[in-house]
């Protein structure tokens, strides 16, 4: 029960704060990827801002035997760079531009974004249900 | 331009605080491609499940509720309908190839100098760059 609170309030708290940075206007992501036209740096600091508390949070964590909640903390991050890592996000940062949406902001749009945003989504819904299909096959 | 970099600054706090306390209490990386993915898949199935149906409810009522109230507001899109469905593509298989996205590979990636969070991060801006230039010819 407090594990499902916990995801609750953290998936509201990383909607409202999708919402407040400006990352649920695709004109403001456009923006930030404009280098060679009107360029808006806003994102910076909002990639910034989010990685501030984060930072922190793995210190916290490295000194914790478990989290909270008793369950395992992540394990040491991977450090394999590979074809799946570049390809992919090779292929995200296309998508993002075009749109200006990427998963989060997409899924904090739903309920007000409009048409554009359910025609995103479910083609995101087909994009991951595509890859899943593929990866089962091979 | 001012108030926007504050808002971007707090934002992006409120955005790193959460990732915080999804890691702290919950012992996980919030990332919103593969809260999603494993969402979608029932992978695993169970409590973790579970989680991530209530994180994405969260996620997905906050900021509608927030709108619907009268603090910030609907977006406008930037592509048209063969853009908007060639970019969910790219978007939803892309980052389901490489395991993650800008919350993922990026906060929670960069946060803790993870080598593949930065690699992934410097590939989709660099691609992103590009995608700018390829939307407007798709308009």
């Amino acid at each position: 029960m407090g594990r499902l609170l916990v995801a609750l309030a953290s998936g509201a708290l990383f909607g409202a704060g999708l919402l407040v940075s400006g990352m649920t206007d695709p004109a403001k992501v456009r923006g930030w990827l404009d280098v060679f036209g009107a360029w808006d740096p806003t994102l910076a600091f909002v990639l910034g801002g989010a990685i501030l508390p984060m930072a922190l949070a793995w210190r916290i964590a490295a000194r914790m035997p478990r989290s909270l909640s008793g369950a395992p903390l992540p394990g040491p991050a991977s450090r394999q760079i590979d074809a799946r890592l570049l390809g992919g996000s090779a292929l995200f940062g296309l998508g993002w531009a075009i749109a200006g949406y990427c998963p989060g902001p997409a899924l904090a749009s739903i309920g007000f974004g409009g048409a554009a945003i359910w025609i995103f989504t479910a083609a995101m819904l087909l994009g991951i249900g595509l890859h899943t299909l593929l990866n089962r096959r091979s | 331009m001012e108030a926007d970099w504050i808002r971007g600054l707090i934002g992006g706090l409120m955005i790193g605080a959460a990732a915080a306390l999804y890691l702290l209490v919950n012992g996980r990386i919030m990332g919103a491609s593969g809260i999603l993915g494993g969402f979608l898949t029932r992978s695993p199935a169970g409590s973790e499940w579970r989680e991530r149906g209530i994180f994405l409810l969260g996620l997905i009522a906050a900021p509608a509720l927030l709108v619907w109230a009268g603090f910030g507001h609907g977006s406008r899109p930037v592509a048209s309908t063969l853009g908007l469905v060639v970019a969910g593509l790219l978007v939803g298989f892309g980052t389901r190839m490489a395991n993650g996205c800008t919350s993922g590979h990026g906060v929670c990636g960069i946060s803790r100098l993870a080598w593949r969070g930065i690699a992934a991060t410097l590939t989709y801006l660099v691609f992103g760059v590009l995608g700018v230039v390829l939307a407007r010819a798709l308009g």
